[in-house]
């Protein structure tokens, strides 16, 4: 399980607000080279999603260009709170979910 | 307080009347390696939930908790709660060790623990859970100033660092000082060349991607003059880490911080 | 790869012959046409129009292992109209995808953040697709100094 760190502030009803998100990940590209003229093999994860009661939110694909431990942040606009939820998945379709409580005054 | 005899550090030194306590800010041309960066990476440094170096912290926790060796001991068992037990600690390292009979480093002070108190081998240096718990327990003094101990047995060794950050080695045939001293705010290939005080450590470096001590630091820079980089835990890393420590009296620990 | 012409006496195959052997030995890198190419991918060959999006990122870069990206997309972010997906490119890293994002009308803003490793001094771009179908973009020329990918 690797370690999550999430920002996710209260929010005033009608309030857009950033949600910040850091997961270590080494998301190793497949090109730095082993020294032994191969490189390291290609293990990032691909796909995050924000889903907020089970409705997403947010969602994104991303690259070996996205650097080590990657940090992700978007808005959202309160409407109502809820459950949370954020998904991270690898390459080999391996995925992490992390809940926390959305609330909305 | 010992004021060191040459001149080279006059420049650099002031004795603080106030102590600095925030962030790179003292009454003196000292500069924190934070002050130096883009506003980006200090707002990385700045955000618990944005600093990568905070895993590491987060890791450091649970190894303060987890029992270990053959005493079956944790940190806490102990230390307590690190919170309350290890403020300032990280401020005023290396010091002076009675079981050594050498000054040691934090990370070296932790093996003692880990081989005397906790009948446990000692952690490989620069593993993973030995730089955890070292940020976890630097976290403790974050925001401190640093206090290098009064200890008289430690000035020899604090001489040591001094002549080593003077002298001229390797290919290129430099010395810290060089850079640090006489081209420090200058640039190197598009990168600033900061004051190279150890405020922060163990901390997350872009380059690197994950946490390092500074003596992962130091290697690099012995390797970027073309020098033979000393082993971790060589004597020489602690003498130059007294030194810098004792330059940056004063300084607000930075720990976990993020450099380039 | 950079354009020239050839030296006097040297014949076309042979100068092919010995940029194609530059070629296999140096890992695998983008070019602007294949950043075309998976721009052509997200869009579907659709017309670009350029605006409506800028990129915070720091013109010289302190290390392209970690570069802070920030894209804002000018749009109301109402039901009827808001910004469905913004997709980052560039022309020098070993692949010309960086990320693409999706967002919603409950997003709020058309905000993204994120940190990205760039292989070279380039060029990258970003587009928006808009819930009208439409598409906007914004490019930013960047320096590295400390790339990323090429070394260890």
């Amino acid at each position: 399980m690797a370690r999550v760190l999430i920002s996710l502030p209260k929010a005033r009803k009608g309030e857009v607000v950033e949600i910040r998100t850091l997961i270590q990940h080494p998301m190793e590209t497949g090109y730095r080279p082993k020294g032994d003229g191969t490189s390291f093999p290609r293990d990032i994860i691909q796909n995050f999603v924000c889903k907020l009661n089970d409705t997403e939110v947010f969602r994104a694909d991303l690259f070996p260009a996205i650097s080590a431990n990657p940090f992700i942040a978007f808005t959202i606009k309160a409407a109502q709170g809820g459950t949370m939820t954020f998904s991270w998945t690898d390459d080999q379709g391996r995925s992490q979910t992390e809940t926390a409580d959305f609330v909305v005054e | 307080m010992k004021r060191p005899a040459a001149f080279a550090l006059a420049l650099l030194w002031a004795t603080p009347l106030i102590g600095g306590t925030a962030f790179g800010q003292t009454p003196d041309a000292r500069r924190s390696g934070f002050e130096e960066m883009s506003r980006e990476s200090q707002a990385m440094q700045r955000d618990d939930t944005a600093n990568p170096g905070m895993f590491a912290v987060l890791d450091g926790e649970e190894l303060w908790k987890a029992k270990a060796g053959s005493a079956g001991a944790s940190c806490a068992d102990c230390h307590g709660n690190a919170e309350t037990s290890m403020k300032g600690v990280a401020a005023r390292y290396p010091s002076f060790s009675a079981v050594r009979n050498a000054p040691v480093d934090l990370q070296g002070q932790i093996n003692i623990c880990r081989e005397t108190r906790q009948h446990a081998s000692p952690l490989p240096l620069e593993g993973h859970d030995l730089l955890a718990l070292t940020a976890y327990v630097g976290r403790q003094s974050r925001g401190m100033p640093i206090a290098p101990p009064d200890d008289v047995r430690l000035e020899p060794f604090r001489r040591q660092g001094e002549a080593l950050y003077k002298m001229r080695q390797g290919q290129l045939n430099f010395s810290c000082a060089n850079c640090h001293e006489d081209h420090a705010g200058q640039s190197l290939a598009g990168s600033l060349i900061p004051q190279g005080h150890p405020s922060g450590y163990p901390l997350y470096r872009l380059e690197w991607q994950g946490i390092g001590s500074l003596q992962r630091r130091l290697r690099g820079c012995l390797v970027g003059v073309r020098a033979e980089p000393y082993s971790y835990g060589a004597p020489e890393y602690i003498a130059l880490e007294l030194f810098l420590m004792s330059r940056a009296t004063g300084m607000s620990v930075e720990t976990p911080a993020v450099r380039p | 790869m950079t354009e020239r012409g050839l030296p006097p006496g040297l014949s076309r195959r042979a100068a092919l012959a010995g940029a194609l052997a530059l070629l296999t030995v140096r890992p695998a890198q983008a070019t602007p046409e294949a950043m075309r190419n998976a721009i052509r991918d997200f869009t579907g060959g659709a017309e670009i129009k350029t605006g409506r999006v800028t990129m915070d990122i720091p013109p010289l870069v302190e290390n392209g292992n970690s570069v802070p990206l920030a894209i804002k997309v000018e749009s109301p972010m109402n039901d009827a109209d808001f910004v469905k997906a913004i997709a980052v490119f560039n022309e020098k890293n070993p692949q010309p995808n960086i990320g693409i994002f999706h967002l919603s009308a409950q997003s709020g803003r058309a905000f993204v953040s994120t940190r990205i490793r760039l292989g070279d001094s380039q060029t990258i771009t970003a587009i928006a697709l808009m819930s009208d179908g439409n598409f906007w973009s914004g490019s930013v020329e960047l320096v590295v100094t400390l790339p990323a990918c090429v070394e260890n």
